[in-house]
């Protein structure tokens, strides 16, 4: 995982830009953490999701708030697909590149009716900014208490994670 | 098929017919069009996992467009719009039914059950507190329309279901392009959208 934690205030304060974090941008940051170019371009990336997602409400899709290490199909009172619900899918960075890639491949019967993001950059920029944006602030109360196992604290055989 | 559509009477916008909130049970003479190739479409169905995939796809685009109009009603009733802005808002909650009626229409032609709106919505109403709040939120909601049917397009079961999402796709990048406009940025900043 990578170690963002420095760009979540200004992330979920909707002021990361490279302008206003140049400082801090301008030496090459460790190689596993993200650049806050690449957040702020996760940022443009994360608004193609704006029609059925935010990071605080569920809307046509989930609300993303703690979507790390939740188990796909679990926010309390959203509906699913069966599919999703199903999944055995704990999101983080390698199992979301994976179905954002090609999410009806990797669940068929999603409602997620979208053809995905063939382009690993950026995978990997939407990534760094979900990281980033779904442990903000303004996720302290959003993210509920959506499973991050099956309830007892153990997985389960078949779960797909990281 | 388009004996089976009663065409909707052409009427002027208005603030009183916004603010009521129908929608039109019937589709609009464009929509007819994007539906008549349908027995093409219906004919060269690949099987019914194809048709279940589109029925999901097709509702997943209608219930964000349920949510785009529930939204532009928000926007209308803020009081925050003024004339001409609020005349646009109003011309484009009017197109989002038009795509309402269509999708509506096609799913059940799939054998599907349309979704319907939600009997309320969670917008960040406490966020909006001036036009251009307004028309930032708006424009957000369009370009992520323009992006989630561009998402669509390619993997819809037909190329008639593909055209009329492209259909759609086009009117919510005009959507988008004139917020823009409207907010003083550049209308078109990409020669391509994603």
């Amino acid at each position: 995982m990578r170690a963002v934690a420095a760009f979540v205030f200004l992330a979920s304060a909707g002021l990361l830009t490279a302008g206003l974090v140049g400082a801090g941008a301008s030496s090459s940051p460790p190689a596993d953490v993200a650049s806050s170019a690449d957040v702020e371009k996760g940022r443009e990336i994360y608004e193609r999701c704006g029609a059925c997602h935010s990071l605080e409400r569920d809307r046509v899709g989930p609300r993303h708030c703690g979507l790390f290490g939740r188990r796909a199909g679990s926010v309390p009172g959203f509906v699913y697909s069966d599919a999703m619900r199903e999944s055995r899918l704990f999101w983080g960075r390698k199992t979301l590149d994976r179905f954002l890639t090609n999410p009806l491949a990797v669940v068929p019967g999603t409602f997620m009716g979208y053809a995905g993001i063939p382009d690993p950059k950026e995978r990997e920029q939407l990534l760094d900014y979900l990281d980033v944006a779904t442990r903000g602030e303004q996720c302290d109360a959003a993210a509920g208490s959506a499973a991050k196992t099956d309830g007892d604290g153990r997985g389960r055989r078949g779960d797909v994670r990281d | 098929m388009s004996s089976e559509i009663a065409l909707a009477p052409r009427e002027a916008l208005s603030r009183r017919k916004f603010l009521g909130g129908a929608t039109t049970a019937t589709l609009s003479a464009a929509a007819i069009g994007l539906l008549a190739g349908a027995p093409t479409l219906f004919a060269r169905r690949a099987s019914a996992e194809t048709d279940e995939q589109d029925i999901r796809i097709l509702n997943t685009a209608l219930g964000a467009e349920h949510e785009a109009v529930a939204a532009y009603q928000v926007g209308a009733e803020s009081g925050l719009l003024k004339k001409p802005t609020l005349d646009l808002a109003v011309q484009f909650q009017g197109q989002h039914k038009e795509h309402i009626d269509l999708l509506a229409a096609t799913v059940k032609k799939l054998g599907g059950q349309p979704v319907a709106g939600k009997v309320s919505y969670a917008f960040p109403v406490e966020k909006l507190e001036t036009e251009e709040d307004v028309l930032r939120f708006a424009a957000g909601l369009e370009k992520g329309a323009v992006s989630a049917y561009l998402g669509a397009v390619p993997i819809l079961g037909s190329g008639e279901l593909s055209r009329a999402a492209a259909s759609i796709l086009g009117d919510e990048a005009m959507h988008w392009a004139v917020l823009r406009y409207v907010l003083g940025e550049n209308p078109v900043p990409h020669a391509f959208v994603s």
